[in-house]
Parts: C-alpha cells; structure tokens; sequence
C-alpha cells in the first residue's frame, strides 16, 4: 500500500501553511526521519520528516504553494516492493477530498474541493513566498528585477481601486496566477479583520492587512526610496502590534532599579559555574521577572471576552529583534528553571530565533513579556503589549547614577529604569505598582531569588 | 483489489470525455453504456440537429439565391434523405467515440448499470443485453447518465412517440407535419422551430414565460422574437398548452392566449419543456445519494458526498449543455486523480448556444441579472449592418450587446444573435476566463473583414467609441 504524507500542524491552531521547499522529488527513496521537505508559518520555517520509509510517488503541492490546508496530502510514498510509478496519486487526494473535512451533510454547502481548499477564508499572512514583484506599482507587470508578477487584468484594477498590493496575495489561476476572487477574498477578509477582538488572542495568522495608500509618485519620486515587498513576518509585527495598539488600553509605571548587588551576584555565579555557563544580565531579570508573575499572580493574567485568565506559571516571552522584524521566545515554566538552564534554554531559542527556525510553540504561549534595549544605551522606553499577555516590560540602560542613599549620602551607583505597560482592563494601577515592588526586590536582593 | 480505478456510468460528451482525461491520467478506465456511444448528444441532440439545421439553411440559401444574383429554379428538400444524412454524421461521430476508447485503452461495458454500497467507492453492477448481472468495483464511480425530455402526463403533456414527439422523435421525421406545435421556447423547442419553419410546416410555439428564449437577455429574446415572425413563426408568449387530445393522425391543443381558452388542431406536437435528470434504477436512494427536483447535488469537483461516487453533466443540473458536461468530465477527473491543475467547475462562465436561423449566443449576466448586482454598467451594442463581411454575407440582421462593470472593467456578460454567432462567442468567453477588461479587449486587434469586428465595436460601442455606427 502506498503511504500518505499529509501536512503537519506546527501548532495546534494552525490551520494552514507554506509548502515552502521539495527536499526530494518524485522517484527519490526515503528513510524514516529523512528531511523532506519545509513548511513556512509567518514566523518560522519548519522542516518535514518522513516518518516512513519508500519511494517518493508523487508529490501533490507544488513548492511555494500557500495556504495549505493541514492534513491535506502532500505526497505520496510507495511501499518497500511496491512500483512508484502505479501509485495513483488520487489515492491521497481522494481521502483528503471526501475524508477529514466535516462536511458531507452536502457537497455544496461544503465545497470542499481541494485547490480551494487551499486559500480558505483565514489566513493570508504566509506570504513568505510570495513573488518578489514590485508593490510600488502594482498596475505594472513586473518589478525592477524583472519577475513576472501573474495576475489577471481585472484582479490588476480591482486591487487598485481597494488599495489591496498584489504581491503577497496567493493567485488560485492558472500558474498561480492573481484571479479576481484571490483580490476578492483578500478585500473581504480586510474588512473582516478590524472588527474580530478575539483574533488578538490567536497567535499566529490572520493578515488582512490593508496596506496603506502607496507613496504618492508626485510627492514621493519612486526613484528616490528603495520599496521593500512585506514579508509573513513583517506583516504579522504589523498587525499584531496596530491591534494591541489601538485595542488595548495601554498604561506605564516607571520604577528606577538599582543593579550593583545583582551584579556583584552574577559575578560570583559565574565565576563559580562551570565552564560553558554564563548567565547574562538579562537572564537574571526574567528569573525575577518569573517570580515577581508568581509573587503577584493578579498580574499574570490574559483579558478575554469570557473572562479573565489566570496563568498558574510565568510563561516569559523575550523580544529578539531579528533581521526583518521581531520575535518574541518563550522561556516555559521560567519560575522553575535555575538559572544555568534558562541561560543555555535563552541563547538557544534566540539563536535560531534569528536564523528564523522557531517552532510556532516555541514563540507562542508567552503570558508576560521582557524586552532589553539597554544595550543600545536606552535609558528609558515603553513598550507594546503582545497580547494576549497582560504585560510588557521594558528595560533601560544600566548606568551609574547619583543617588542619594538611606543615610541621606549622594553615592554613585548601578541603576536602570524599567517601565511596565499594562492592560488596564486585567491590570490595575496598585497591581502592577505592586508587581513592579516585587520585581525591584528580587533585583536588589538578588539572594531572595533562591528562597 | 478494485477491478477498475474508475468506472463512468454513460457515454455522453461527459461521460466519454471523463473516461479519456482519466485515462490520460494513468487510471485504468472502464465505461459502462446501454445504447450507443457517444449518448444523446452525438445520436440524438446536439450532432444530428446541426446537420439537420445545415439542410434547412443550404435550403434557405437555395431559396434565396436570387440576393445573390444566382438562379436557381426551384430549390426542394428529401425529407429522407435529410434525416438520413443526420443519422449519418451521428453515427460516425459514434463510430469515433468508439475508437477514442480504444485508442485510450478504456474497457467499453455494453448494458445498464446499478449501484451497491460498497468501498471504497460503489460497486457498480452492469445487466447485459441477455440480462445477465456482472458486478464490477473501483476507487472511483462517476455517473453521467444524462437527462431526457421532461413531460406532464396530468396535463396531457406526455410523449407518445407518434403525434406528440419529444426531440428524439423529431429528429426523425417520416414525413413534414403541415401544422406543428412546439412547446417550450427554450433552445430546443426554438431549433426545431426554426429547422421545421425553413422547410416549410406552418409552426406555433407556446411559451409560458413572457417571451421565447427565457434564459437569455430579454433584449435578444425580443430581437429574435422579430426574427422568427418575420419568417413565417407564429410565437405566443405567457401562453399556456392547458391539454393535449390526440386523434387518429391530429393533436387538438387546448391553449391559453392572452387569457382566453381556444383550441387549436396540429399534425404533431414537440414537447420541449425542460429537462429531467435520469436518476432513476441508479440504486441512489439506499447510498444516500442527495438529488433535487431529478439532479443529483454536487460540488465542484462533482463529489456528490458518498465516498467514492461523482456525478457530472447534465444529470446535475444545467445549463444542458454537452460542453458543460464535457468540462465537468474533465473538472471532476482531474480532482479525484489529484492532478496538479484540478480546478473547481465554474458555472459562471458556461457559454449557451441555439442554432436556430438566426443563431443565438451569449455568455455570462444578463443586463437584468447584472442590473440586480446593483453595478453600474456600461453597455455596448453594434448592429450586423454595420458591419462588411455581414453584408457581403447577406446577412445584415443580428446584433452584439457586450455587458461591462463601468469600474472594474469586468467583462460581465455577452449577448448575440445572427449569423455564426455560435463560433463567435468563444471570443468573450476567452476574454472572461483570462478576466481581461474592456482596455484589453479595445487593444486588441479584430482582423478585417471578419464577423469578430462587430464583438470589437460592441466594446468600443460601450465606452462610447465605436467607429463604424
């Protein structure tokens, strides 16, 4: 019998993705845990792995193809024995077709045929394969370096006329070409997307982002500015940030920290820890950062429509800008971790962080967030709040500062000023005053940490 | 182990063309057939009646050679021989549906097929001509069993295969009825209007709407409406046909006209009120197979919900067109095989065709379907008589009405009738497919003297630039 690769769920709200890369072709033999092929999220790119071993029969979604729908059969391996080229590669469509969906009450009302499948109504941000053209001109048929952007003269003016950029739109024509319905659906799902709240609290997907109104060619010469094609994850920074901006009720507490005591513990940390560990500045601050979230759990909190959710564990999201954009890992469980485990869990989830290998579980699910700029010499930044999490923190530059000490001294000492910006409608005032408290203590008293 | 990957149940222009594209496909392909290959398109619909209608129109070119400064003395028909020449071509249109099959290795299962619940898909079970079962099982079941003439037997609205025919029986005349009735003004009551007008019956035809050609633009019905009188036709529109009394060698039709009963004697009579889906000893109640009003409900890729069994042409629906039939073959084949193309059938863009004398063709909305889109509309419409080549033809009289959203530039509909119309209107149905806008189409260079021009003066009409009116 022939075997059936499907596509994999990165996570468990996925509902799509980009088949990104063909690792093998139609005759290739495989191993079970062979690399077959890479699926592109918004955020991140993952890698297939054959769980059984054959003969690569045919492969059912050409490679670029987004918006494919999980669980839809990608290929299809012959069986040890069995000859590659009788495999009928309807085996794996059928199953898909008439199998898995819910529908059969009726075939219309489900409308489940496959290639529409493809381009359902949610997600449009995996556009990381879309075809480099030039979004400056959308009228035109190609850009600067040439490709050809494939859409249809009516889809051309209708995304014109709504403002919609055809590149990073996914063309259900011929070829992959734009149609009329792509643009259509594109325009149906900006106007749905402003007014779905719940959609803040997804992790990943739905785009639907109208893009602005082009630079204006008679005040902006096109020649004068390099226009730079959206990617997935650029357009996903950008909605979620706009919606938690315009969304969330947003409000800062600043607090000034002082820092040498932490130092002078990290110091001793790591000139006692062994070789390989070193714990950095910033991984002290979201061990406190963890216990502060247990201290107070009031504060680690997600507002929803039905009510507000209580986190049991500190779940801290951590900003990593990466070229492009900006990604938020997640230490689990940070309360728990000691602090050698955080640090080797931190560098590794910002290294691939930046090599764009994340797992979607491992930048989704955060219930608070950190984000340091304090190596640029920032002193001071709020931040926006990545829901649904009820919190940010912002970190500023660790710097010496006069300060006049408990016995009315002006010393010179280490201190940083955090802000924390908080979702009003979970966090109050004396909440977060009282999260800032503890957090403060924690870095002051760095030794409280280990009660 | 299935026997087949595929088995086609009917051998029309769906059926067959199904039962090539999946052999094309790598899937060894039976179909199953009780009369002759080909189905009611090649023997008895669309075929026969175009070489039907090409007598009548020879005739009529005959007839009226003297437009041409020709003479002819007197131009006659053989009724026989006619008809004869109509079962020719179909059965050698036929004769070629047969070697298709075995040129593409598809086993042909002569007899009349069931279903059984089985799986993956239905097991098919086929009654020989000596009614002998064989039971035959695959991945896949496509029925394509086709459509027939619809009666009303309450109303007396029922063929008897003597006075009162469907197109079946009309297409094989023994002899011309002097008074002939047609009900039904859709594009088959008109056809056989037409082809029985040219050669001489004296014909009326009924229609229960308020005028011929229901399906098509009301501005087009109304301009052939003109035409068909002009020749001879006589039309009743928001008529009814309340009975039918047969004779020995007469029909006594009891109509509605403008709200008075009368009654009315003809020699023959041609049902050609709808289409029904032959549905029927398919087993299709116990699958749980979902039909409406006699069609089987499908999506687009012809999946009728139970595993395994698909349904195309006209026994899901119209429009009854063998060319939509043709592409759901090919639609519905390409998506259960997985084919990297497989696309869903989009009934939007299905061109409708009647070769009466004029022709009449038209794709797409409508002007009240599009009106009722709420769009503003630009509309263009460009006379055969403006038009050379339609002159040099003799044939002035017809007219191109093109249908665009004054916006977008959308291509919405397109509605003709006159001469060749029928091979014109592919044009549009091209340019709807690409989703080329009115700017493409005025770009495009129409090659002179040809019919074609008057679709580019019909754009051009509709921005207000047509050049020869």
């Amino acid at each position: 019998m022939s075997i059936e690769i499907t596509m994999p769920a990165l996570s468990p709200t996925m509902e799509s993705g980009t088949l990104a890369k063909w690792l093998v072709k139609a005759g290739d033999r495989v191993e079970a845990g062979d690399i077959i092929a890479e699926i592109e999220t918004d955020k991140a790119t993952m890698e297939v792995e054959a769980v059984d071993e054959g003969i690569v029969a045919h492969l059912l979604v050409a490679a670029g193809t987004e918006e494919v729908a999980v669980n839809r059969v990608i290929a299809v391996l012959a069986e040890e024995g069995e000859d590659a080229n009788a495999v009928p590669a309807g085996v794996g469509q059928d199953a898909d077709m008439s199998g898995g969906e819910a529908d059969p009450g009726g075939p219309q009302g489900g409308s489940v045929a496959a290639p529409a499948r493809t381009q359902p109504a949610v997600q449009e941000g995996d556009s990381g394969a879309a075809p480099a053209a030039a979004p400056g001109r959308p009228l035109a048929g190609s850009d600067a370096a040439g490709t050809r952007l494939k859409a249809s003269p009516l889809a051309r003016r209708i995304a014109a006329q709504a403002g919609i950029a055809l590149p990073g739109l996914t063309g259900s024509g011929p070829h992959g070409r734009i149609i009329k319905k792509d643009v259509e659906a594109a325009i149906g799902r900006a106007k749905a997307a402003p007014v779905t709240p719940s959609d803040a609290g997804r992790g990943v997907g739905a785009d639907g982002l109208i893009l602005p109104q082009l630079l204006d060619d008679r005040i902006y010469d096109p020649e004068s500015y390099i226009l730079e094609p959206l990617d997935g994850m650029r357009r996903t920074v950008a909605r979620r940030l706009t919606e938690s901006f315009m969304q969330v009720p947003h409000f800062p507490l600043n607090v000034d920290i002082a820092l040498d005591r932490l130092l002078t513990a990290r110091q001793g940390i790591n000139d006692a820890a062994p070789d390989g560990v070193k714990i950095s500045v910033n991984d002290l601050l979201i061990k406190a950062s963890a216990l502060a979230l247990m201290a107070e759990p009031d504060c680690n909190a997600s507002y929803t429509d039905r009510g507000i959710a209580y986190h049991k564990s500190a779940h801290v999201s951590v900003a990593v800008a990466v070229d492009g954009g900006l990604i938020t890992p997640v230490i689990r469980d940070a309360q728990t971790k000691g602090l050698a485990a955080l640090a080797a869990e931190m560098k590794d989830l910002a290294g691939r962080a930046r090599a764009r290998k994340l797992k979607p579980q491992e930048y989704t699910g955060g219930t608070f967030s950190i984000s340091n700029l304090g190596m640029f010499g920032v002193k001071s930044f709020g931040s926006i709040i990545n829901p649904p999490e009820g919190m940010i923190l912002s970190v500023g530059a660790g710097e010496k500062r006069a300060v006049v000490d408990a016995a009315g001294q002006i010393v010179a000492a280490t201190m940083m000023s955090v802000t924390l910006s908080c979702d009003h409608r979970v966090i109050g005032g004396a909440e977060g005053a009282r999260w800032l408290a503890a957090f403060k203590r924690f870095v002051e008293t760095p030794e409280s940490m280990l009660l | 182990m299935s026997d087949f990957d595929l088995i086609v149940v009917g051998s029309g222009p769906g059926g067959y063309v199904a039962a090539i594209r999946a052999s094309q496909l790598g899937l060894k392909t039976a179909i199953v057939e009780k009369e002759s290959l080909g189905g009611v398109c090649l023997n008895w619909g669309c075929i026969p009646t175009k070489a039907l209608l090409r007598s009548a129109e020879v005739l009529h070119l005959a007839r009226t050679a003297d437009q041409f400064g020709l003479k002819i003395d007197k131009a006659d028909f053989d009724l026989q021989a006619v008809v004869k020449r109509s079962r020719g071509v179909a059965s050698q249109l036929s004769g070629g549906v047969k070697h298709l099959m075995k040129k593409n290795k598809i086993t042909v299962i002569a007899g009349t097929a069931r279903l059984e619940q089985a799986s993956p898909a239905p097991r098919v079970v086929v009654t020989d001509t000596a009614g002998q079962d064989t039971g035959y099982t695959a991945a896949h079941v496509i029925l394509a069993t086709g459509a027939r003439a619809r009666a009303i037997p309450q109303a007396g609205l029922a063929p008897d295969g003597k006075l009162i025919w469907t197109y079946r029986e009309a297409m094989v005349p023994d002899a011309l009825p002097k008074r002939l009735l047609v009900i039904g003004s859709g594009a088959i009551g008109i056809e056989f209007a037409s082809f029985y007008n040219e050669l001489g019956s004296d014909v009326t035809v009924v229609e229960a709407m308020d005028r011929i050609l229901p399906a098509e633009d009301a501005e087009v019905s109304a301009f052939a409406h003109k035409a068909f009188e002009k020749q001879g036709l006589t039309l009743h529109t928001s008529a009814q046909v309340k009975g039918l009394t047969r004779a020995e060698d007469s029909v006594t039709a009891e109509l509605t006209l403008n709200g008075q009963t009368e009654k009315q004697t003809f020699d023959r009579v041609i049902l050609a009120i709808g289409i029904v889906g032959n549905v029927e000893g398919l087993g299709l109640d116990a699958l749980g197979v979902r039909v409406d009003r006699s069609h089987i409900v499908v999506d687009g890729f012809g999946r009728t919900g139970v595993p395994g069994l698909y349904a195309i042409g006209d026994l899901t629906g119209g429009p009854w067109l063998a060319h939509k039939a043709s592409h759901e073959a090919v639609t519905c084949v390409e998506g259960l095989a997985g084919a990297t193309d497989a696309h869903a059938f989009d009934a939007s863009n299905v061109p409708g065709c009647t070769y009466s004398h004029p022709q009449i063709a038209s794709v797409g909305l409508t002007e009240a379907q599009a009106r009722e889109t709420g769009r503003k509309l630009k509309i263009g419409r460009f006379p055969f008589v403006g038009n050379g080549k339609a002159i040099a033809l003799g044939a002035g009289d017809g007219l191109v009405k093109t249908l665009f959203d004054a916006e977008t530039g959308e291509l919405l509909g397109a509605h003709m009738v006159g001469a060749e119309v029928t091979e014109l209107i592919q044009g549009y149905v091209i340019a709807r497919q690409g989703e080329l806008t009115e700017l493409d189409l005025m770009h495009t260079i129409f090659p002179h003297p040809t019919l074609s021009e008057m679709m580019h003066e019909s754009v051009l009409a509709s921005q207000g630039q047509a050049l020869h009116i």
